[in-house]
């Protein structure tokens, strides 16, 4: 009952964004309107063993948040609870909770061995139903990937209650920037989705732009000035250990991006002054020219089956985005709104591409289909840029910078409907950000 | 003001229009003659073949509209008497770094960078100045000088820098 309510839920946004996007030819009112979220209870996890309790707290809190932060969840706060969890396996009173209007429950429980280790347990409950919803399941792990299990737990609640693929056991490689405009130091960083547990990559000697994770997020693209000029570069996120791909003398390279298998690499080579996409083979260092007309071609993002390639070109006089076949050749223009668009991305999906468009001095990021119809603005601002896809197609990441001398640059994220949007946390400014695959 | 002072004035008046025709590089003077006569008389100042001679009496900049890399009759000027320092200082290179404002994508803003970079190496190029001698980059809009988000700023980040360094030799 309560995966169809929440079906329900996520079917009426969708057919609200279908209404919109044939109120008008291309543009859309961009809407923030609250969809009712779905009360659930997340007590803390039980302490099966001494030691555990605080484990337990900890880990029911970062499920909730993962789930709060979605905006699709309402935590209700544990001072309306009438009972407590206090045994993982004891019968659940479910009057006690329907009374506080929780739909959902969600139970577990921690095992600590005191060697650093830690078992976690749980399950959910259709409340209303008075039934389990799924089977129960375990995790085992060491402590310090203690919030990982966390967003295991909440990627498979969300999953079961919405029937889509979670997004919280992920990444985000991007830049952090330092200082003032006229000043700014860049250095990679990488993060946990939710901005906890962040690392750097590299250090602000070089100016360093526009990471990219490979398909399996164990390597990381982007361009680095260490040279003097812009060229690629490809980094081992364990090892931290990166080289420069292969340039030749007076070329500048940047705007890369994996194909899906991870063998190959496609981004924008510049030479007298033309800009053109090319692709790499990683393995033999061979490349092959994808694009040649004189015009900017440049942010290219392949489609999830690898068989075609988004990128934009102002070959037609302004910025557009356009549809090759992965070999190259003859590509389709697909954007024809007012504006210019850029920094085309293929929803892992499959079905969407979401884009940077500008129009009339603002900054907008945007979804449309890959058939360039429906599209829909997500955001405005004085500068919206980048935009990545959450692992599950349903979240988009982007960069905002706000104006003027003392502008700085944040993370921000907006559901696919246009609601929820939300900074995300950095210890300093951040841009470019690249959302990992699910780990 | 008496008229002796008034005419003494006007005479002023009228050199520094002189000096500030904006043909004065038509005729494709040797400026490196016109420039060396009168150097004696400032006694402070860099040296005439220093990179920092060029930077503040040559003009190392030249400026864009905005989302072109189309030369200026402004910029083609400056450009000239870049070249013909070149020509002159011939043991010098010269990096020249593409600029945009922060109006633009990243990824674009770097290709529109090398394109005003390449369009004033080739200007130089035109002019003599051998391609082996001119490097170009660009740092598209992670560079600016201004830092307001007003067009008075966007314009003087619309660049292209002709850096010079240490010589061919060196």
């Amino acid at each position: 009952m309560m995966r169809r309510v929440l079906a329900i839920v996520m079917l009426a946004c969708l057919w609200a964004g279908v209404v919109q996007a044939q109120g008008g030819p291309l543009r859309i009112e961009i809407t923030e309107g609250v969809v009712e979220p779905l009360p659930f209870a997340a007590p803390p996890f039980v302490a099966e063993t001494a030691g555990a309790a605080d484990w337990g707290q900890r880990i029911a809190q970062v499920v909730a948040d993962d789930l709060n932060g979605t905006g699709l969840f309402r935590q209700i706060p544990a001072g309306a609870f009438i009972s407590q969890i206090t045994s993982f396996a004891a019968p659940v009173a479910f009057a006690d909770w329907r009374a506080i209007n929780a739909q959902a429950l969600i139970t577990g429980a921690v095992q600590t061995d005191g060697a650093g280790n830690l078992v976690v347990k749980f399950r959910v409950y259709d409340v209303f139903a008075g039934t389990e919803l799924g089977a129960g399941l375990q995790f085992a792990g060491t402590e310090d990937g203690w919030r990982r299990m966390a967003h295991k737990v909440a990627d498979a609640v969300y999953s079961r209650i919405t029937g889509e693929g979670g997004y919280f056991d992920s990444r985000v490689v991007f830049v952090s920037e330092a200082g003032p405009k006229d000043n700014r130091r860049k250095r990679l960083a990488i993060m946990d989705y939710d901005g906890a547990n962040v690392q750097y990559l590299t250090d602000s000697s070089a100016l360093v732009l526009a990471p990219r994770f490979s398909p399996t997020g164990d390597r990381v693209l982007y361009t680095s000035y260490e040279s003097g000029f812009p060229r690629i570069k490809i980094l081992d996120v364990g090892s931290v250990r990166s080289r420069t791909l292969e340039q030749g003398d007076g070329t500048m390279s940047f705007a890369p991006r994996f194909a899906p298998g991870g063998q190959s690499v496609v981004y924008s080579l510049s030479t007298g002054g033309n800009t053109d996409l090319y692709r790499l083979d990683l393995a033999s260092g061979g490349t092959a020219r994808l694009t040649s007309a004189p015009g900017i071609e440049t942010a290219p993002s392949y489609s999830p089956d690898g068989s075609r390639i988004v990128f934009e070109s102002d070959r037609s006089g302004t910025q557009q985005l356009y549809i090759m076949p992965a070999g190259g050749g003859e590509a389709q223009r697909i954007s024809f709104g007012e504006g210019r668009y850029g920094t085309p991305v293929w929803s892992p999906r499959g079905d969407l591409i979401a884009f940077t468009k500008q129009s009339k001095g603002r900054f907008h990021i945007g979804v449309m289909r890959t058939d360039g119809s429906e599209e829909r603005l997500l955001t405005a601002s004085f500068l919206d840029e980048g935009p990545t896809w959450a692992p599950n197609g349903r979240v988009i990441m982007f960069a905002r910078e706000t104006q003027g001398a003392q502008g700085t640059s944040s993370l921000y994220s907006v559901d696919v409907s246009g609601r929820n949007l939300k900074r995300v946390r950095t210890p300093d400014g951040a841009s470019d950000p690249a959302w990992s695959p699910l780990q | 003001m008496t008229p002796i002072k008034a005419i003494l004035l006007s005479a002023v008046a009228l050199s520094v229009a002189a000096c500030a025709n904006p043909n004065r590089f038509d005729n494709e003077v040797d400026l490196s003659a016109t420039r060396a006569a009168p150097a004696p008389v400032t006694p402070v100042g860099p040296s005439i073949d220093s990179p920092e001679y060029f930077k503040q009496s040559v003009g190392d900049r030249v400026l864009f509209a905005v989302d072109q890399s189309t030369l200026s009759p402004a910029a083609m000027r400056t450009l000239d008497a870049q070249a013909a320092w070149l020509t002159t200082n011939s043991d010098y290179i010269a990096t020249i770094e593409g600029h945009a404002d922060e109006q633009g994508t990243r990824e674009y803003n770097l290709a529109l960078g090398a394109r005003r970079s390449n369009a004033v190496k080739e200007y130089l190029v035109s002019k003599g100045i051998p391609e082996a001698r001119l490097k170009v980059v660009t740092y598209g809009k992670e560079r600016p000088i201004e830092i307001c988000s007003e067009e008075a700023c966007y314009a003087k980040n619309r660049r292209a820098v002709t850096i010079i360094s240490g010589g061919l030799t060196s």
